[in-house]
């Protein structure tokens, strides 16, 4: 979903451009309380498992493909304030480095997969996991649902993006269609991707997992006590 | 003791993303993405301006100066995998809160 430079005006990059500064500025204010020594090296992985997921496009029919956006993922396993920060992190090195994604458009796709994505991942992963029983085996099939809403979300305000600030004169409604319905597909993809990877990190280190937090009190004075030897 | 070491699970974590980024992304489908896809079907593909960094030496995804592509593009998944984890690592530890691990919500 990488926004090229073009696709959209000068006034309304800006505007997303001020959007995802202000963003990323309070992120790194609000991940303070979501890192400390032992998860901040989560937060590296993280961010490079979904620089390398974001590389592996599967085909969706009809000659189109998409890749992990991965907002939800690194929200539900480093917080969604983390989580916006590594995507943003992501999405720099693709813009500066891989010619992925506009850098005018910087902004704008920080906007929609690094806050859209993780927020909306985010949101929809806590009303799931709040209706699921209070289990471990919970939190993968939560996540795995916030992933499948936020991609289409995502789509869905890029089209008002487009709406608003598009520089070529298409009708928003035939974008909008597409957008949702293309990227609905691809969101089963994302559903997929993050619920097996969150599975696996629950059953490797369920401590490391933010969005299971609730759960793993237990472990967490464990590792105290160890620590402090 | 639950799980894995700590070591352990991040050298598995980092061997994944390396494996993806630098084997897996060759057998990637190079069908245009759903955005890409959906600009051309309604018509505002061609809106879009040719990337500024297009001479990075990792545009596309693809190392300049290698020819086979296979190791191009690992290469260029490679790179990009110690990028971000170095600067997302590094932020990371910049805000961090210091002392304990401690829960705070």
């Amino acid at each position: 979903m990488h926004v090229p430079d073009g696709f959209l005006d000068a006034p309304t990059s800006v505007v997303t451009g001020v959007v995802a500064a202000g963003g990323v500025a309070v992120a790194l204010r609000k991940a303070r309380v979501e890192l400390d020594d032992r998860t901040a090296p989560m937060a590296g992985l993280v961010a490079a498992f979904v620089f390398a997921g974001q590389m592996i496009n599967f085909p969706v029919g009809a000659g189109t493909s998409g890749h992990l956006l991965g907002g939800a993922l690194a929200a539900v396993l480093v917080g969604p304030w983390t989580g916006a920060l590594c995507l943003s992190v992501v999405l720099l090195v693709q813009a500066l480095f891989m010619a992925d994604g506009g850098v005018t458009a910087l902004g704008t796709n920080i906007t929609l997969m690094g806050l859209v994505g993780c927020f909306t991942g985010y949101a929809v992963f806590r009303l799931v996991a709040a209706v699921l029983p209070r289990r471990r085996a919970s939190i993968a099939p939560a996540a795995a649902v916030g992933a499948l809403v936020s991609v289409p979300v995502a789509a869905a305000v890029f089209t008002l993006l487009f709406a608003i600030g598009g520089t070529a004169p298409v009708d928003t409604g035939a974008v909008l269609t597409a957008m949702v319905g293309w990227h609905t597909v691809i969101g089963i993809g994302e559903a997929l991707v993050t619920g097996l990877v969150v599975a696996s990190v629950v059953a490797a280190r369920p401590d490391l997992v933010h969005g299971a937090r609730h759960l793993s009190d237990a472990s967490r004075l464990e590792i105290r006590k160890a620590a402090v030897q | 003791m639950r799980g894995m070491r700590s070591r352990r699970f991040f050298v598995v974590g980092l061997l994944v993303a390396l494996v993806v980024a630098g084997v897996g992304s060759y057998y990637a489908s190079s069908h245009p993405d759903g955005l890409e896809f959906v600009a051309g079907e309604t018509g505002f593909l061609d809106s879009a301006d040719d990337p500024k960094t297009a001479d990075s030496p990792f545009a596309d995804y693809q190392t300049a100066g290698i020819d086979d592509e296979r190791v191009s593009g690992g290469l260029a998944g490679v790179v990009g995998v110690a990028l971000v984890l170095v600067l997302a690592g590094g932020l990371a530890y910049a805000v961090r809160r210091r002392g304990p691990a401690e829960p705070t919500d």
